[in-house]
This record gives C-alpha cells, sequence and structure tokens, in this order.
C-alpha cells in the first residue's frame, strides 16, 4: 500500500482549486494552498485576497519587474489584476474574521474528527512558532479547506480523533483535500467524498486517524 | 506653530527612552520603517517592549535591534523564520514574546486608537491564547476577552507627508502603518518625499496629520531575504 502512488503537491492544489465558485473571493496560505492559483480551471475568475491588504492579487511579478512594495504574504512580489484595491492590515482581517471571505485555503499539520485545526506549531521543534493570520482566518472565513499530505513522513495520520498540537482553531474546517482522498467535516463525522486512484476507502481509512463515512462505491479523485 | 518636519533622522529618535513600548510598522519586507530603526540601534536604547508583526530578517528590520540586544519583550503575530537574532535572544531567555493573531494585533491597536476598554471576539477560543482570558458567549458563539494595546511610539514609513503631517502610503507598504500611527503617543514617520501642505489630495489622504507628530525625509531601505 505504501508504494501506491498519491497526489502530488500540484495535484492536491488542482483537485482543491475546482472547489472555489466562480467569483469568489479566497485566501490562499503556505504551502500547498498558494499552489492553487496555477490550477484555477479556464473560465473560473476568482479574487485572491493577500493578508497584507490586496483584494485581486495577481500573479507573481516576472524577473526584473518586481516590486519590494508589492508583496504577498510570503514576501514574493506580486502583480495586480484589474480592478483590484489595496487596503490596510485591520481591513484586510476584518475580510477574514468578519465572514466576507468566499474560501479560505490553509494549510495543516492536524485536522480533527470535529473539524479542530492544528497548523501554527508543531511540539518539539525549536522556537515559539507563528500564528500569522491563521487564526483570524480559521474563526471567520464562510468556507474553511485544509490542502495537507493524509500522513506525516513517518507515516502517522493527521487526521485524528483529537488534535495534540497546538490548535488554531475549533470546529473550523469544511472539507480537507489529501494526497489520497477528499474529506467533508460534517455533523456525523468525516465523510469520503472521493479516493485517489487506486485507493479503497478501506486503505484511506488504515491511514486516517478518525472514523471515515463512506456511502456506497467512493469515487475518485477528480481533477476536472 | 512648532513645525513637524525634522532634518535628520537621529533627532527624531532622541528622546526615547530606556524601556519604552515602540510599535513598527511593516510586513514582508514592506514599509518597515528601517531608517528609525538604525537610529535607535545607534542611540542604544535598551529594553525596547517591540509591537510588530514579525522580528526580523537576519540583520534587517528589527532584526538589527534584537542581534543587539535592545528589546527585551515584543508582542507579534509571527516571528518569523529568517528573524535569527530573535530565535537566538528567545531561545537564551533574553527576550520574551506575547504571540497575538495578526487581526487581533490590529484590532488592539485600534482600540487603544479609538479609546474603547476591549472588546470580545471568536479568535482563538479553545487554543492557547485564550488562556488566562475571561470568556463569555454572545450571540451564541464562545469569545474571549481582548484588552487594547497602546504604546509610547509607533515607528512608520510612509511614501508622501506633507509638512502638517498628513500622510500617503504606497501599495502593500501601507500594511500596518496607519493603524500604529493612530495607536501611539507619540508617532514618528520617515517619508520618501515631503510636499508643501496643500499639496496633497484631501481625499487621498491615508493617515490624517492629527496621527503625526514627527517627520522627515528618508530613502527606504529595503533587505533583501
Amino acid at each position: 500500500m505504501a508504494d501506491k502512488p498519491r497526489l502530488t503537491r500540484e495535484q492536491i492544489a488542482a483537485r482543491a482549486a475546482l472547489e472555489l465558485p466562480d467569483g469568489a473571493y479566497v485566501n490562499l496560505g503556505w504551502g500547498i494552498p498558494n499552489l492553487i492559483a496555477d490550477y484555477l480551471p479556464k473560465g473560473v475568475t476568482v479574487y485572491f485576497h493577500s493578508e497584507n491588504g490586496i483584494l485581486g492579487m495577481g500573479p507573481r511579478a516576472r524577473p526584473g519587474e518586481e516590486d519590494y512594495d508589492l508583496v504577498d504574504a510570503m514576501k514574493v512580489p506580486v502583480t495586480l489584476i484589474r480592478g483590484a484595491s489595496i487596503f490596510h492590515q485591520a481591513d484586510a482581517h476584518l475580510m477574514t474574521r468578519g465572514g466576507h471571505l468566499d474560501v479560505a485555503v490553509l494549510g495543516g499539520f492536524q485536522v480533527s474528527a470535529k473539524g479542530d485545526l492544528a497548523n501554527w506549531r508543531i511540539p518539539g521543534t525549536k522556537g515559539p512558532g507563528g500564528i500569522g493570520g491563521a487564526m483570524d482566518i480559521a474563526a471567520g472565513a464562510k468556507e474553511l479547506i485544509v490542502c495537507m499530505e493524509h500522513v506525516t513522513k513517518d507515516g502517522t495520520p493527521k487526521i485524528v480523533e483529537q488534535c495534540t498540537y497546538p490548535l488554531t482553531g475549533l470546529a473550523c474546517v469544511d472539507t480537507i483535500v489529501t494526497d489520497l482522498a477528499v474529506i467533508d467535516v460534517t455533523p456525523d463525522g468525516l465523510s469520503l467524498r472521493e479516493a485517489a486512484p487506486g485507493w479503497s476507502a478501506q486503505e484511506v481509512r488504515k491511514l486516517t486517524g478518525a472514523p471515515l463515512l463512506a456511502r456506497g462505491q467512493v469515487p475518485e479523485i477528480r481533477f476536472a | 506653530m512648532k513645525s513637524k518636519v525634522y532634518s535628520g533622522i537621529d533627532a527624531m529618535v532622541a528622546d526615547v527612552p530606556d524601556g519604552a513600548r515602540i510599535m513598527f510598522g511593516g510586513f514582508g519586507g514592506a514599509g518597515f520603517p528601517n531608517n528609525l530603526i538604525q537610529a535607535l540601534v545607534r542611540k542604544g536604547v535598551r529594553n525596547i517592549t517591540a509591537i510588530s508583526n514579525n522580528c526580523g530578517t537576519r540583520d534587517g528590520e528589527l532584526g538589527l535591534m534584537f542581534k543587539h540586544n535592545q528589546i527585551r519583550h515584543v508582542i507579534a503575530s509571527f516571528p518569523g523564520p529568517h528573524a535569527n537574532h530573535f530565535q537566538e535572544r528567545f531561545a537564551a531567555k533574553e527576550v520574551t514574546l506575547e504571540l497575538v493573531p495578526q487581526g487581533i494585533l490590529c484590532e488592539r491597536m485600534r482600540a487603544a486608537a479609538a479609546g474603547l476598554q476591549g472588546f470580545y471576539s471568536p479568535v482563538g477560543v479553545g487554543t492557547e491564547i485564550a488562556e488566562g482570558k475571561e470568556e463569555r458567549v454572545l450571540g451564541g458563539r464562545h469569545c474571549i476577552l481582548e484588552m487594547p494595546l497602546p504604546a509610547d511610539y509607533a515607528f512608520i514609513k510612509a511614501q508622501k507627508a506633507d509638512e502638517l503631517g498628513n500622510l500617503t502610503y504606497r501599495l502593500t507598504a501601507r500594511n500596518f502603518n496607519p493603524i500604529m500611527a493612530m495607536a501611539a503617543d507619540t508617532t514618528i514617520a520617515e517619508v520618501e518625499e515631503i510636499v508643501p501642505a496643500g499639496s496633497l489630495d484631501p481625499e487621498q489622504v491615508m493617515t490624517p496629520a492629527i496621527f503625526v507628530h514627527r517627520i522627515v525625509q528618508a530613502k527606504g531601505i529595503h533587505y533583501a531575504g
């Protein structure tokens, strides 16, 4: 089972991109979520929000065209799309916290059966960690998607009954997209919506640390 | 009327005492008052409480003050992967840290600016940052009480000032600067350009002059990485 192919980080991003409705205002977090902008389906327009005060963030600036007064949350010089706007950090987070963003996509270290998220510090690592905007986003996004690998490098499930890492927010995650599955957090528990090509529901369950509901035949992860 | 325009950077910070509580604008390498930070390093102030989103980048931004062990306590949302001088001082227990979610950092400063004595927020309920804070249910949601965050000084970077202290910012170099400008007793701004009063379109002013006490013209410094 360990040898079966899993989704690449780019494929996780491509699958998560399908969750973004046309016209949505969206915040993308560090890690895999940051790749999503490259995989929007044709004909879908999404307005990207950056916590340092951008709505309508465009692609990264081309080499030689960088403006270091125009950066994203990862300090990368970016561009603006037509009709973009600029504002200060308090308004940027008023948008995240106040329920104005349609979708936020964050990376994760652990997600619990109830949709609790841990994504800012791994115990035992050096330093105090950093929260940044993650707690504001977790508290306020209308819909929160988490993109992450299904298990850690040593094979430990990242989807768990209860988070053991420091929490970012309680019951905030709606959907989890991993290299093995698309999973919805429902009032009845975690529900397996799609599984990676070649993976059965039972095989995904074995690598999941919380019960996983599945109705009938679980479809393969789609990319279009 | 005493002019707010200063001719030298060092004069801008001459009265900053040891132990001062200072806000520093900037995010992602943009909008940092790096000329003023360098002036604080030259002055050699100690035991500073710094309020800033992060803790500098190597020898740049606040990294310089951590390198010289000038900061005793820091209130930040994301110290940052390149804040090596902070990380060393923190590991050696020479610096203490209060981590605050980024948007709450903004709102606590705004509460201080607005004369509000605190607010209830759902951010971070059930997490480490809720520890020791009053919790109550409002509108069906669990919330924690967040307190205002004032400061003695705000050190900010703007693009243009007029002689009265009205400010504009450029692109994402705006970030925390206008919020901090409102929240401190004394706001000190380094700006790329100072123009005569009346030459900024009043509708385009982003920080009204009432919040700004000292301005100096200085070419902005950007640190790589």
